[in-house]
C-alpha cells in the first residue's frame, strides 16, 4: 500500500501543474479567444483523447497519467481537454476498438479537433433502464441499412453532426442482446427529424430523434452486424474512473462551507450550527470514500484485475452527492433557497437552484440508482437476477 | 501509486482466517461469552505466539515490527468471526507504553504484552463521556514524585481481564497517562454488563491509587499527543473490525436471500430484498477504502491521520449500526431469535458505534478540520 507518486507520476504531474500555470487564467479571465488558444495546445500535447494510443493521434496515457492529468485539470476547473464531448467519451474509444482502419481515418481526427459533435443514439420510449430490449429497426437492403423507429433522451442531438445508434437487426435471435448493431449516422441524413424535449430547469439539452426510411451505408456500421451490444458496453466501459468527478464535489462541497459562513439564521452563522456541521462532515466522508474507493478500484486495474460491477458502488455515491448537495445548499440558503436561480437575489449567482434542478442529469444519465443497485446485487453478490 | 495489499499481507489475512474459522467459529465464540473473562487463554497464547499481538510492537521488544494496515488485516478479520479477545486493548497499552515511555518502562513491559502473558488495556473515558484528552478530568494529586488518583474511569475494554492499565489523568501540568498494575492498593475493576456479549469492559475504581514517577509515560502534562494518538488508534482499530463484522452481516443476509424461498422464489430475487443489499456493499466497500486509508497514515504518522480517522469512525457508526439492523429485518422472524447469528453483529454494532467517539464527535472533528 502506498499513495505516494513514484518519480515519473511525479514529474508528469509538475508538467501538468507547469502547463496550467503558463496558460490558464484565473476564472473571471478566460474569454473565448483563450478558449481557441487552449484548445489549440492541449492538443499539442496530445491530452486530448490522451488515453487513446498514438497511432490514431491519442497520446498514449498510461492509466495513472490519465488520473493525474485529470485530477489536476479539475483541480484548476480548467477548460474540458477537447470539445468533442461524446465523441471523446465513448463514440471515440468504441471507434478505436472496433472501427476498420477507414473509419478510424474517417473518424477520430474530426473528434480530437473537436470539428465534430456526436450524440448517442440508445434510449427509446419505451427502452429505458431495459436497453437491450430496444427496437428500432435497422433492415439490410444490399450496401444499406434502412433505419425506421424512434429514440429519446438523445442528449445535444439538436447540435449533433453525427449519431452513434444502435438498431435492431435481427427480431429472431434467442438472446435480446444478439440481434443488435451499431451504425454510425449523420444526422442530416434524409428522415432524421430532432425535437428537443424541454427539461425541470426549463432548458433543452435532450431531444427525440424520428427515424424515417434512413438510408446508412453498411460501411458506417461499426462492429459487425449482430455485435452492437458489446460495442456499447466495452465504450461505456471507459468512463469508469471518478477522480474528476470526485474533485469538483470536493469544490462544491467548499463552496457549500463558504455560503455557510456567509449566511446568517436566528443571529447565529450557519456555520456554527451543528446541525449543518454534522451534514457538511457526512458528506465530506462520503466524497473521501468515494476518492478511495475510486483509488482502490484503480489499483484492481492497474494489477490487470477484472473490475467487476464495483464501479457502480462510486455511481450510488455520487448520485446521492449530487443530490445531497444541493438540498443541504437550498436549506442553509433558507427563504432565498425558493428564488429561481434567474432572481437577482438568489446567492451565489443561483448556482445551487440550478444544481438542485439539474442532477438528474448525472444521476439518471448512464443507469438510474435503481439499476446500479441491481448491478451490485447480481453482478457482486450473486443474487438471481429479477 | 498502490492501494492494495502486499503478498505478505495477504498471506497474514488468510493465515488469520483459517486460524479463527478452524479454532473459534460463531458456536465457540458463544460459548466463551457465557464465561466471566469472556475469551479463551489458550488461543490468546496461540495467537500471541503466532506474533498478531505483538504485531506492531518493535522487533526488540518481542514485537514483529510491522504497522497498522498490517494490523488492521488482522482485525478486519477478528471482527469477522466476531473473535473474543483482549487483542485490541493491549495493543494499545502496549502503543502508550511504546511512544511515551523510556527505555527502561518500554523493557519492563512491553515483552509481556506482546507475547501475552500480560494483558493490558487503556483507561481514557470519564462521566462525561468525552473522548477527547480535553474531556480528561480525573485529578492526579502530587504525591512524592509521583501522583496518586481518586476517581472513575468507564468503559475500560476487558477491566476484568487486564493485568496493566495505561491511565489517563490530568495534572497541574496537563494531561498524564501511567500505568496502573492489576492488584495495586486502591484499584479496583469492576465490570460493565454489555450489550455485545462478546466484548468485556469495566469500570475502574482509583481510590487512592498510586502513580510513582517510574510508572509515568514521559514528563507530566506532556501527554496530550500520545493521548491523542491512542484515540486515534483506538478507533482505527474499531472501524477495522467493524468492517469485518458489517461484511461478515452482510454474508449472512446474502446466504439467506439466496435460498429462503417465498412466493416460489428466493427473496433475494425481490428488488425490496436486493437493494438494501447492494446499499451494504456501498456502505462496506466505503468503509474499508476508509479504513486502509486511515490506517496507512497512522503508519506514516501524518498529519492527516486525525482528518482520516474521524471520516472512518463516523462512517462506521452510522452504517454499521444501520447494517445491523438491516441484516435482522431482511432475515424476518428468524433473525429475531436468540439462535441464529444475525443479533450477535447487531449486538458487536451496538459497541462499535460509540467506542473511541461516536458519529457526533467524529463529524464535528471533521468540520473543525475542515476549516470550519
Amino acid at each position: 500500500m502506498d499513495f505516494d507518486l513514484t518519480p515519473e507520476e511525479k514529474a508528469f504531474r509538475d508538467e501538468v501543474r507547469a502547463f496550467l500555470d503558463a496558460n490558464l487564467p484565473p476564472e473571471g479571465q478566460r474569454d473565448a479567444a483563450f478558449g481557441r488558444d487552449w484548445q489549440r495546445k492541449v492538443r499539442e500535447k496530445r491530452w486530448v483523447g490522451f488515453s487513446w494510443p498514438r497511432e490514431v493521434g491519442g497520446g498514449g496515457g498510461t492509466i495513472m497519467q490519465q488520473v493525474i492529468l485529470k485530477e489536476e485539470m479539475a483541480r484548476r476547473k480548467a477548460p474540458p481537454l477537447g470539445t468533442s464531448f461524446m465523441g471523446l467519451a465513448w463514440v471515440g474509444p468504441a471507434i478505436v476498438e472496433y472501427g476498420t482502419p477507414e473509419q478510424k481515418r474517417r473518424f477520430i481526427p474530426d473528434i480530437l479537433d473537436g470539428k465534430v459533435q456526436w450524440c448517442t443514439g440508445y434510449s427509446e420510449p419505451d427502452v429505458g433502464s431495459d436497453l437491450a430490449s430496444l427496437r428500432c429497426r435497422g433492415v439490410r437492403e444490399g450496401d444499406y441499412y434502412v433505419v425506421n423507429g424512434q429514440k429519446i433522451w438523445t442528449s445535444v442531438a439538436m447540435w449533433a453532426q453525427w449519431i452513434i445508434l444502435l438498431v435492431r437487426t435481427d427480431f429472431e435471435t434467442a438472446s435480446k442482446h444478439a440481434g443488435i448493431t451499431c451504425l454510425l449516422v449523420p444526422m442530416d441524413s434524409p428522415g432524421i427529424t430532432v425535437r428537443p424535449i424541454r427539461n425541470m430547469e426549463g432548458g433543452a439539452i435532450f431531444a427525440e430523434v424520428f427515424f424515417d426510411g434512413v438510408r446508412v451505408p453498411v460501411g458506417n456500421r461499426l462492429g459487425d452486424e449482430g455485435q452492437g451490444w458489446q460495442v456499447t458496453v466495452s465504450a461505456l466501459a471507459h468512463e469508469r474512473s471518478s477522480i474528476a468527478e470526485v474533485t469538483s464535489l470536493a469544490r462544491q462541497l467548499e463552496r457549500i462551507k463558504e455560503l455557510a459562513r456567509g449566511t446568517k439564521r436566528a443571529g447565529r452563522l450557519t456555520s456554527e450550527d451543528p446541525a449543518v456541521r454534522t451534514r457538511i462532515a457526512r458528506i465530506d466522508a462520503k466524497i473521501e470514500a468515494m476518492r478511495l474507493n475510486g483509488m482502490r478500484f484503480l489499483t484492481w486495474q492497474l494489477r490487470g484485475e477484472p473490475l467487476g460491477a464495483e464501479t457502480s458502488v462510486n455511481k450510488l455515491l455520487r448520485a446521492a452527492l449530487e443530490i445531497e448537495l444541493g438540498e443541504l445548499a437550498l436549506e442553509i440558503e433558507g427563504s432565498l433557497g425558493a428564488l429561481a436561480k434567474s432572481d437577482p437575489d438568489a446567492p451565489d449567482g443561483g448556482h445551487w437552484q440550478r444544481m438542485a434542478l439539474s442532477w438528474p442529469e448525472v444521476v439518471i444519465g448512464g443507469g438510474t440508482p435503481n439499476i446500479q443497485r441491481n448491478i451490485i446485487a447480481e453482478r457482486v453478490l450473486g443474487l438471481p437476477k429479477d | 501509486m498502490d492501494f492494495g495489499f502486499s503478498e505478505e499481507q495477504e498471506l497474514l489475512r488468510a493465515e488469520v482466517r483459517k486460524f479463527l474459522d478452524q479454532n473459534c467459529p460463531l458456536e465457540e465464540v458463544r460459548k466463551l461469552a457465557e464465561t466471566p473473562a469472556g475469551f479463551s487463554r489458550h488461543l490468546w497464547e496461540r495467537m500471541a505466539e503466532l506474533g498478531w499481538v505483538g504485531l506492531t510492537l518493535p522487533d526488540e521488544h518481542g514485537g514483529v515490527g510491522l504497522g497498522w494496515v498490517d494490523l488492521a488485516v488482522v482485525l478486519e478479520e477478528t471482527g469477522r468471526t466476531l473473535f473474543p479477545s483482549p487483542l485490541v486493548a493491549t495493543v494499545l497499552a502496549a502503543t502508550a507504553i511504546d511512544r511515551a515511555g523510556d527505555a527502561a518502562q518500554r523493557a519492563r513491559w512491553l515483552p509481556a504484552l506482546a507475547c501475552g502473558t500480560s494483558i493490558g488495556t487503556v483507561a481514557l473515558l470519564e462521566g462525561s463521556d468525552d473522548p477527547d484528552p480535553a474531556g480528561i478530568a480525573l485529578a492526579g494529586s502530587s504525591e512524592g514524585s509521583g501522583f496518586a488518583l481518586h476517581g472513575e474511569k468507564l468503559f475500560v475494554t476487558d477491566a476484568q481481564n487486564a493485568d496493566l492499565f495505561v491511565v489517563a489523568f490530568r495534572a497541574p501540568q496537563g494531561p498524564c497517562l501511567g500505568v496502573i498494575e492489576r492488584g495495586a492498593p486502591g484499584v479496583a475493576a469492576l465490570p460493565h454488563e454489555l450489550m455485545d456479549p462478546t466484548r468485556r469492559a469495566g469500570r475502574l475504581v482509583l481510590d487512592g491509587a498510586r502513580i510513582p514517577r517510574e510508572a509515568l509515560l514521559g514528563s507530566p502534562g506532556a501527554a496530550l499527543a500520545t493521548t491523542q494518538r491512542l484515540c486515534d488508534c483506538g478507533a482505527t482499530a474499531v472501524v477495522a473490525e467493524a468492517v469485518g463484522a458489517a461484511e461478515a452481516a452482510l454474508a449472512l443476509s446474502v446466504d439467506y436471500a439466496k435460498t429462503r424461498i417465498q412466493f416460489g422464489q428466493p427473496i433475494g430475487r425481490f428488488q425490496g430484498v436486493k437493494h438494501p443489499l447492494a446499499e451494504m456493499v456501498v456502505e462496506v466497500e466505503s468503509l474499508r477504502s476508509l479504513l486502509y486509508y486511515a490506517a496507512w497514515l497512522l503508519d506514516r504518522d501524518a498529519p492527516e491521520a486525525p482528518l482520516a480517522v474521524s471520516r472512518a469512525k463516523a462512517f462506521a457508526a452510522e452504517c454499521f449500526p444501520r447494517i445491523g439492523i438491516d441484516c435482522i429485518q431482511l432475515h424476518g422472524a428468524i433473525g429475531y431469535t436468540w439462535e441464529y447469528d444475525a443479533q450477535l453483529y447487531l449486538k458487536r454494532a451496538k459497541w462499535t458505534r460509540p467506542a473511541f467517539g461516536d458519529a457526533a464527535y467524529h463529524h464535528e472533528r471533521i468540520a473543525r478540520l475542515g476549516g470550519l
